[in-house]
């Protein structure tokens, strides 16, 4: 027979009701990785589907995503010609609000030609841009249905194409549209005095400005010696995408990150309190059975046994419920809740750490109950 | 033939210096195999700690504690040992009868048998037997909490008995029991003690039994006042 089943069972609606309480809160620990691990994943996640080797900015920048980048639109045929590079296309980039049937729209929009790199990797629904104006691929984080129309700076956009988890790194979805279109919509959004000075051909130039080339390399090449080639240019930065990646997480995310990361220790750490008082209070609710035992000559196994398997069942059986939990409601966070098995496994670890040294304290004051304790008066 | 319980000059003072209490001074006492002692005496006598000195629980001050011809507290012994002679040779009976309330009946008096090694089926079938030898049979699946006082106390003798122990104490067996039931426990005990040579050693206050034992001790102020056998 095993005892700390025995007394789970014999108290059961009790600790099935501990038991939720305390899945509850490992939820909202669990929620809070995956809401870090999303933060971190969405950052990465249209870098990674625009599957750039090489991302060319504008000289003394970190762009297009750390920093603003311009540069003019020609320079994506001279990267194409560098040795090395296999395609390179042109993007734009910028946030704007769109009137979406459901109301505005907040969306990151990105400019790209079809068939040159910067459009997205996977269609989920639909179809990539083609050749006509004023088509938009959008992710599915926006709520539009395909055949959709969006109004963006005055022209109507029809959702010809939907994919799915490309969201820029504050979260908003991302909207395909055609370099072209893009570059018009630019033009309209500048403040009236800029766009007068630009007509006057005066300033920067010419409209043909775009944020970034991101160009695809051979197989063989290098990418850090493609980068060095093209840093010689005048005006003109590159950054790997190992490069970008870490600017990314580390410099865009990075507050984010750090917030969700100590409000993640903080839940642990409250987490583990209420764990070891828990373990605390049902060691000590059996005062007199672990002094009966210890009377009738049961050795100190037993009772550490007793006290670690019930706080690893209560663990064990909390995390299930948690995990659970989390997994049918992360539909219904606005922003994604990456939970793989890499990080399932983690959490259970922790859990069972925190397990683990939460009984320490009640393991100790249960060896020290004395067997006399059994005997009363 | 070898006492089961031996004391020697046992002494126990709590404390020490100004506040030192002496709780049992100079105490012999041999109890033989199926003899049932009674210890009474006033409260505060130290009936208790006598008790638990041969239950192994306390350490005497002075004197001498032999179990079945051997001593113990020689110095030698360490808590794992004692938890072992404890296991082996001594079975305890409460006065709240101490069974642990997340096991059934069968369970309780298994559990003191798997302690000791036996295996969890065989501990369960001779749990049984034992429960049928105390008339509890009936109810061997029932938990604590659904037995009468009466039926509890069996369980807990059934559980005493578990490992052959050559003693049993009882701390006040029969306080929670009404008189009938306080009678029959008692007798229960006696016929333990005969059936398998056991001593028995019990603490009571309850006049109403007094005439169950062989011997009855009487303590005061930590010495035995009197120690009288009864006319057989
Ligand atoms: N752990 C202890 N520390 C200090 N003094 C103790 C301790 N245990 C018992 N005593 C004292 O030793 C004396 C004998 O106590 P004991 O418990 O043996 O009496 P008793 O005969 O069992 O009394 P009662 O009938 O009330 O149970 C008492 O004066 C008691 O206060
Ligand atoms: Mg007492």
């Amino acid at each position: 027979m095993n005892l700390a089943l025995a007394d789970i069972r014999h108290r059961l609606g009790r600790f099935l009701m501990t038991c939720f309480g305390l899945s509850l809160l490992m939820a909202v620990a669990l929620a809070m990785v995956g809401i870090y691990q999303g933060v971190v994943a969405e950052a990465l996640a249209l870098s990674r589907s625009l599957r750039a080797d090489l991302w060319v900015v504008e000289q003394g920048t970190r762009g297009p995503f750390a920093e603003s980048s311009r540069i003019p639109g020609d320079v994506r045929a001279i990267v194409a010609r560098v040795p090395g590079v296999a395609e390179a296309g042109a993007i734009t980039l910028r946030t704007a609000e769109a009137k979406a049937p459901q109301g505005i729209l907040r969306m990151q929009v990105i400019g790209h030609e079809p068939g040159r790199p910067g459009g997205p990797s996977a269609i989920e629904a639909g179809r990539g841009l083609g050749g006509a104006r004023f088509e938009m691929v959008v992710d599915a984080r926006a709520r539009l249905p395909l055949g959709a129309t969006v109004e963006l700076g005055g022209d109507r956009y029809r959702v010809v194409g939907l994919t799915r988890g490309l969201v820029a790194s504050g979260g908003d979805p991302l909207a395909f549209v055609h370099l072209r279109d893009s570059q018009d919509l630019q033009f309209k959004l500048t403040p009236p005095a800029a766009r007068r000075a630009l007509a006057a051909g005066a300033g920067a130039g010419s409209t043909d400005t775009v944020n970034a080339v991101v160009a695809r390399l051979h197989a063989d090449a290098d990418p850090d010696a493609v980068a060095e080639t093209i840093r010689r240019w005048k005006h003109l930065a590159a950054l790997t995408d190992a490069e970008q990646g870490e600017i990314l997480t580390r410099s865009v995310v990075q507050r984010a990150r750090v917030q969700l990361g100590m409000f993640t220790v903080v839940l642990l750490f409250v987490s583990a309190v209420i764990i070891a008082l828990i373990i605390y209070t049902m060691t000590m609710d059996k005062l007199r059975e672990i002094a009966t035992l210890k009377l009738i000559g049961a050795p100190d196994r037993t009772i550490v046994g007793l006290v670690l398997q019930q706080a690893l069942i209560l663990g064990g059986a909390g995390y299930l419920t948690a995990t659970a939990v989390v997994f049918a409601s992360r539909g219904l966070f606005p922003r994604a809740v990456a939970l793989g098995p890499a990080e399932i496994a983690m959490m259970a670890g922790v859990i069972g750490l925190i397990c683990l040294f939460g009984s320490l304290v009640s393991i100790r004051a249960a060896l020290a109950i004395e067997p006399q304790q059994a005997l009363g008066g | 033939m070898t006492a089961r319980i031996t004391l020697e000059g046992i002494g126990k003072t709590f404390g020490a210096g100004e506040t030192a209490l002496r709780a049992l001074d100079g105490v012999d006492l041999a109890v033989q195999p199926g003899e049932v002692v009674g210890i009474k005496g006033p409260s505060g006598s130290g009936k208790s700690t006598l008790l638990n000195i041969v239950a192994c629980i306390l350490e005497p001050t002075d004197g001498r504690l032999l179990i079945d011809g051997q001593t113990v507290w020689d110095g030698r012994y360490r808590v794992a040992d004692l938890r072992r002679l404890r296991r082996e040779r001594i079975g305890f009976i409460f006065q709240f009868h101490n069974l642990l309330p997340f096991l059934d009946a069968t369970d309780n008096v298994a559990l003191a048998m798997t302690l000791a090694g036996v295996d969890a089926a065989e501990a369960r079938a001779r749990a049984r037997g034992l429960l049928d030898y105390l008339q509890i049979g009936r109810r061997a699946a029932a938990m604590p909490a659904r037995l009468s006082g009466g039926e509890a106390q069996r369980v807990a003798i059934a559980r005493a008995l578990a490992n052959r122990p050559s003693i049993i104490l009882a701390d006040e067996p029969t306080a929670a029991l009404d008189s009938e039931r306080a009678r029959v426990v008692m007798d229960l005990l006696r016929q333990v003690a005969q059936d398998r040579q056991t001593a028995i050693l019990v603490v009571t206050h309850d006049e109403k039994i007094f005439d169950r034992f062989d011997r009855m001790v009487a303590l005061r102020d930590g010495r035995i006042e009197q120690d009288r056998r009864r006319a057989a």
